[in-house]
């Protein structure tokens, strides 16, 4: 069936079947591969991107993609990692996630960022503990989370926007 | 994992969708989140021929107080329930267990209409509404019914719900400053519950330890004629069957069981 959604700020108009799944449409039909299929069963978090229907302010809930239809998305506005950077400036969650070294084989960090970026929307200034809990559905199997961890705290507290020396113990430490 | 080919129709009303619900093949299904039903699906552990979806339907999303209930629209999301300054003032203990559902983007998508009806026995929201006394609203082609949750939860994955209904609307009573506890215990940090127990004017009710949701009525019997918190505790496991599987057997769940029911007696979350 017919299905219009706005992806990353473009208005598409797909023919999909009904059981196609979003993140198979993100990464197949329009060619977005940052959402990731990790576990496949809606536990890993990798496939996470942002949904806002008509009616929502703000840039939209976290959601995982690898358990919502592509048809559910209809006249909704989904956003990946790809479209998070504007103009060729980093967004700052990514900023933060690049400063504070926030992965490691980086497969989880698509999932993890867009998820962050979630968070953040909904509790701008968390504490450690309120990050931990907010990102409970994100799984990191390299076990990188001190670091992701930091890097979102950074991005809420806008250090990561400075581009502060924190920036270039990262490159060192990659 | 990819479901099996199945025919999709978004309802416009509520109305459409029972009237879809009426006139489509036995086995279609309402899909509001789809976060119990796309992962069966996923699986193939479920296979329906057609998906009516009412997960934009403004008309079963929100929150609002009726006389002494509140009243929660059946796709509300359980992020909406969780954060709802309403439910949390006067059904702390339902706004708590929406907010152990899974992880943030789970409770994003799934629905409490869709918890309920997916009737999973380790699930929060059917405790929470065993726990509160609670009702639901259905819907068919013959008009509303109100079920108790007593009447609700029939087997393991089974309700009382009719092919051709829909529930509508969740009913709890307001009770606001009322002393609860609700107990949750897992493994792993966006898991099902082991066993769960939660406690509220007296009411007990057990998650996992049978085919449904149950009272632990032989605790709260024994609360009643005036034993205190642990003693009545002791009581909580009994009558039970709890299944076994790789977590807990059998008398480790009615173990947990009674510790659970003593905690959340004692008004600890």
């Amino acid at each position: 069936m017919q299905v219009e959604i706005t992806v990353n700020g473009q208005q598409r108009s797909d023919d999909v079947e009904p059981r196609l799944l979003l993140v198979h449409y993100l990464r197949e039909v329009c060619g977005l591969r940052a959402a990731n299929v990790g576990c496949d069963t809606t536990s890993c978090g990798a496939c996470t991107v942002l949904m806002k229907g008509p009616g929502e302010v703000g840039g939209g809930t976290s959601v995982k993609s690898c358990t919502v239809l592509t048809v559910q998305a209809a006249g909704q506005q989904v956003t990946t990692a790809e479209g998070l950077a504007a103009n060729g400036e980093l967004h700052p969650v990514q900023a933060a996630f690049r400063q504070e070294h926030g992965l490691q084989c980086g497969f989880c960090t698509p999932g993890m960022v867009m998820a962050a970026v979630g968070l953040l929307a909904e509790n701008p200034h968390p504490t450690e503990a309120e990050v931990r809990e907010g990102l409970e559905g994100n799984f990191c199997r390299c076990t990188g989370y001190h670091n992701i961890v930091r890097a979102v705290l950074a991005a809420a507290d806008g250090a990561a926007a400075s581009g502060t020396a924190g920036g270039e113990r990262a490159e060192v430490s990659a | 994992m990819i479901p099996a080919p199945f025919d999709y129709v978004a309802a416009e009303s509520v109305p459409h969708a029972v009237d879809l619900l009426g006139s489509l093949d036995d086995d279609a299904k309402l899909l509001a989140g789809g976060h119990s039903l796309l992962p069966m699906m996923k699986l193939r552990l479920a296979a329906p021929s057609v998906l009516i979806d009412i997960g934009r339907l403004t008309e079963l999303i929100g929150i609002r107080a009726e006389g002494d209930e509140l009243v929660i629209g059946a796709a509300t999301p359980h992020a909406t329930l969780a954060t709802s300054d309403l439910a949390r003032a006067d059904a702390p203990l339902l706004a708590h267990s929406a907010a152990l559902v899974g992880d943030p983007q789970i409770r994003h998508r799934g629905t409490i209409g869709g918890s309920l009806a997916h009737a999973d026995p380790a699930a929060d929201l059917p405790m929470a509404l065993l726990a509160l006394g609670g009702s639901v609203d259905v819907l068919g082609q013959g008009g509303t019914r109100n079920v108790a949750a007593e009447d609700f939860f029939t087997g393991f994955f089974e309700t009382s719900l009719e092919p051709g209904e829909l529930i509508t609307a969740v009913r709890v009573p307001r009770r606001p400053g009322a002393a609860w506890g609700y107990q949750k215990f897992v493994r792993r940090a966006n898991d099902w519950a082991i066993v769960g127990a939660a406690a509220i004017d007296g009411r007990i009710a057990l998650a996992n330890m049978g085919p449904t949701p149950l009272r632990a009525r032989a605790a709260e019997q024994a609360l009643a004629d005036g034993a205190s918190a642990a003693e009545a505790a002791e009581l909580a496991a009994e009558g039970t069957e709890p299944g076994e599987d790789v977590h807990a057997d059998r008398d480790y769940r009615r173990h947990l069981a009674r510790v659970l029911t003593r905690r959340a007696l004692e008004y600890r979350t």
